[in-house]
């Protein structure tokens, strides 16, 4: 009997134990590969961003659902010399998770490290706005002035994504000035994250922040199963549920998933324009011309891609800028509508004809041509199967070829091998500066038509110098203005065929307090210091 | 045993009933898109409900049984010849043609197949049919899936050239094609038979995951393996069972298959 009582008080005790394991507040996801970096100035993959965002400490922080600014390591700024120069005013009396003091020749050495360019830092590259070296300056213990060649667009919020190094701690970037620090992490297993106890951040009632003691970060790549150890309550969030498993966790619980409302990522189709292409030359013709480019836009019906595809969870996309992009978005635009008989009007007028059924170029040739896509992407595999059907309602035969992702990249951008392709583009950063590349002729990213030496077209020649006037202006209203007719002359021309802005689909356990969803990355955790468990 | 035979036939005779009657038995075409029903549940108008792009489940399973059906064989037996041609030359001659013949096994078997398969994929011109696709497919499959068959075929085949009846045959003079025409194929024929059965459901799983390449079978044209890849989430997050009928299909078909297979055995 006593030996079933001092039994029953060890497995209280274990019990007991367990629980408190339990209610210290360990927030656990998944990660879909390893970080393939720990250094926050060297990041470029989403795993490494996670730790960057979890762990670094940043001068600035863009309110997620306010997309605004907000005081962070820094308590005030103030930008000079037409865009040239930021002024810092540092928070003081703050220390690195390992104890070391915080202080603005920190900041000076992350400047200096960021922009070497023997770093390769694409975070650095953000900065480069003209010929010249960035001279950081540290005008005392609590204030910076950095000062850059060339005005820089968008600059203040350019520093979310700079997380302040350390210049004297010696365990270097893995002293971290954010809620949490990296304590443990086993390759390809997991990574723990614990609280950071010289985090400087505290609630109203004055508590420290974070409110969780830690974040176990487990790495999983596979997406089904990511859902699955959800669904069993392994893990508490999920950043990016695919619309599928969104219905079926919906339909299981519906508070287990979120739609934070739309994205700014976009799905888009473009056909292969260049002059050393290797396709036919009668193919390059249709796709030269702008009249068969919205023929084929209007003959999509975008508004059943986000209704069967994304079940709902997507609207039909106008152009560049998402609708949410609040600021960016050109409201006098809308989506191109479905219509097959204008889109057969437009092909007329071009010089197309319908010949039993099936669309004829001027020269007799049938109407057809493939769309490449990555494979293993179901979203866009369906896509293009939809798009299939909706071509051949006029005429227009489409293959659809599903390549792996490298040799995809290959054909469309070293050599040129397809005729159309369908992929999306992930738009962390909301001002246009981000889509120079894309817009500017001599762009490697100018993906219809990359590196012009001159602008092939008129439209083109508009939207560089539009885009140079956007980047070199300080005042908003004349970047808005600027970038406001790139949109109206992309909508018109249609060298992309926007299709779609997804949702935001996230998952989020009902055991997680204080969780407020954005359609911005990282969508679950941006208020990371504010979350915690219930018991 | 009678019993299961006839089942088995049955089987392996309404399957190919139903992939050559395929466009009459199918409620729609597999490609029709009905958008107002996406991921439908079984009715009337469409029996086993309609996939993610409201496209009927039956029609699509119809028609890829066709595709599978059809062309798996093909490239099981095409496999098997080549598994019977190398193997069988190892084991007969011997020898430095056996050498030859294992070196060539080796380097096939050791050969990394899936980088292979991506640089095939990326040299093959993008405007080709899914039919051609399929095909194109499968004959990879077929080229490619001897090596490991032709290591069985070829220690068969050495056991078979160390055998008494060998010896005495070779005694009263048989040689070359005519020994290998009357004694060594037909005492083959079971472990042929076999590696061909086997290879069938290999190739239509190994035709689902090349989809993940690029390599497997075009939209919209669908197939066993790519029905199977459809059905993938299914299984890990929710139960609607009707979804899991191409996997019987393939079990079904399959165990038909062995269970013949068995009867040959029995005869050899």
């Amino acid at each position: 009997m006593k030996r079933f009582a001092l039994l029953c008080i060890a497995l209280f005790f274990s019990l007991s134990l367990a629980a408190a394991a339990d209610g210290n507040g360990e927030l656990r996801f998944c990660l879909r590969s390893e970080p393939k970096t720990f250094n926050p100035l060297m990041v470029n993959d989403d795993a490494s961003e996670t730790i960057r965002y979890l762990t670094g400490g940043v001068l600035v922080r863009v309110n997620r659902l306010t997309q605004k600014p907000q005081p962070e390591l820094a308590t005030d700024w103030k930008i000079s010399l037409a865009g040239r120069r930021i002024r810092f005013k540092l928070r003081e009396g703050i220390r690195y998770s390992d104890g070391t003091p915080f202080t603005s020749a920190d900041v000076v050495y992350t400047m200096q490290q960021l922009m070497d360019p023997a770093l390769h830092s694409a975070t650095g590259d953000a900065f480069r706005s003209g010929e010249g070296s960035v001279v950081a300056q540290a005008i005392s213990p609590t204030a910076v002035e950095i000062t850059f060649p060339a005005p820089v667009s968008n600059l203040v919020n350019l520093f979310d994504t700079v997380a302040i190094m350390s210049a004297q701690s010696p365990q270097k970037e893995m002293a971290a000035l954010g809620p949490f620090y990296v304590a443990e992490h086993k390759a390809g297993a997991y990574i723990l994250l614990k609280r950071n106890p010289n985090y400087w951040k505290k609630d109203s009632a004055g508590n420290p922040l974070p409110y969780l003691a830690a974040v176990r970060l487990d790495i999983e790549q596979n997406r089904d199963i990511e859902a699955l150890r959800y669904s069993r309550g392994e893990i508490h969030l999920i950043n990016d549920v695919s619309p599928a498993t969104f219905e079926k966790l919906s339909h299981e619980n519906p508070v287990m998933v979120r739609d934070a409302g739309a994205s700014t990522d976009t799905e888009q189709l473009w056909f292969n324009q260049s002059p050393s292409a290797p396709i036919p030359e009668y193919k390059r013709t249709w796709f030269q011309s702008t009249q068969f480019r919205r023929a084929v836009s209007e003959a999509i019906n975008r508004e059943d891609l986000a209704r069967v595809v994304f079940h709902g969870h997507a609207v039909p996309s106008t152009g560049i800028v998402p609708v949410t992009n609040k600021f960016w978005f050109n409201s006098d635009l809308k989506p191109h509508p479905y219509d097959t008989a204008s889109a057969l009007r437009r092909l007329q007028q071009d010089g197309f004809h319908l010949d039993q059924g099936t669309l004829r170029d001027r020269g007799g040739n049938a109407v057809e041509f493939s769309i490449i896509t990555n494979a293993g992407n179901r979203s866009r595999e369906s896509m293009a199967a939809m798009i299939q059907e909706d071509l051949k309602k006029i005429g227009i035969k489409v293959n659809v070829v599903t390549l792996d992702f490298s040799s995809l990249l290959e054909r469309i951008t070293q050599s040129y091998k397809y005729e159309a392709c369908m992929l999306g583009t992930v738009n962390g950063d909301l001002d246009p500066n981000s889509q120079m590349t894309a817009w500017l002729s001599t762009g490697e990213d100018h993906i219809w038509n990359p590196k012009q030496k001159t602008p092939a077209t008129a439209w083109e020649a508009e939207i560089d110098k539009l885009m140079h006037a956007q980047a070199s202006a300080v005042d908003q209203r004349k970047r808005k203005a600027a970038w406001d007719q790139v949109q109206k002359i992309a909508w018109e021309q249609e060298p992309f065929l926007y299709l779609v802005n997804k949702d935001s689909l996230v998952a989020i356990s009902p055991l997680v307090k204080n969780a407020e969803p954005s359609a911005f990355r990282p969508q679950t955790y941006w208020n990371v210091e504010e979350l915690s468990l219930a018991h | 045993m009678k019993g299961i035979r006839i089942a088995a036939a049955a089987v392996l005779v309404m399957a190919f009933l139903v992939t050559v009657f395929a466009q009459f038995l199918a409620p729609a075409g597999y490609e029709h898109q009905f958008r107002d029903q996406p991921e439908a549940r079984p009715s009337l108008q469409h029996p086993l409900g309609t996939d993610q792009l409201g496209r009927d489940s039956l029609a699509r399973l119809l028609y890829g049984m066709r595709v599978s059906l059809l062309l798996a064989p093909l490239a099981a037996a095409l496999s098997t010849l080549l598994a019977g041609l190398v193997g069988g030359l190892a084991g007969c001659f011997g020898g430095w043609t056996e050498r030859v013949c294992t070196l060539l096994i080796d380097l096939f078997l050791a050969v990394p197949w899936l980088f292979l398969l991506i640089t095939v994929r990326a040299a093959l011109p993008l405007d080709i049919s899914p039919a051609q696709s399929v095909v194109i497919t499968f004959l990879l499959l077929g080229m490619l899936g001897w090596a490991a068959s032709a290591r069985v075929i070829c220690a068969g085949a050495r056991n078979l050239m160390r055998s008494e009846f060998v010896w005495s045959a070779r005694a009263m003079g048989f040689s070359g094609f005519r020994l290998i025409r009357l004694h060594l194929l037909p005492n083959l024929r079971g472990a042929l038979a076999a590696q061909f059965w086997i290879s069938i459901p290999v190739f239509i799983i190994a035709e689902a995951n090349l989809g993940a390449l690029g390599l497997g079978v075009a939209e919209p044209l669908p197939s066993l393996g790519s029905l199977l890849k459809e059905i993938q989430e299914f299984v890990t997050l929710r139960s609607e069972s009707w979804r899991l009928l191409p996997l019987f299909v393939l079990i079904a078909v399959v165990s038909a298959f062995q269970a013949l297979l068995n009867r040959e055995k029995v005869r050899a």
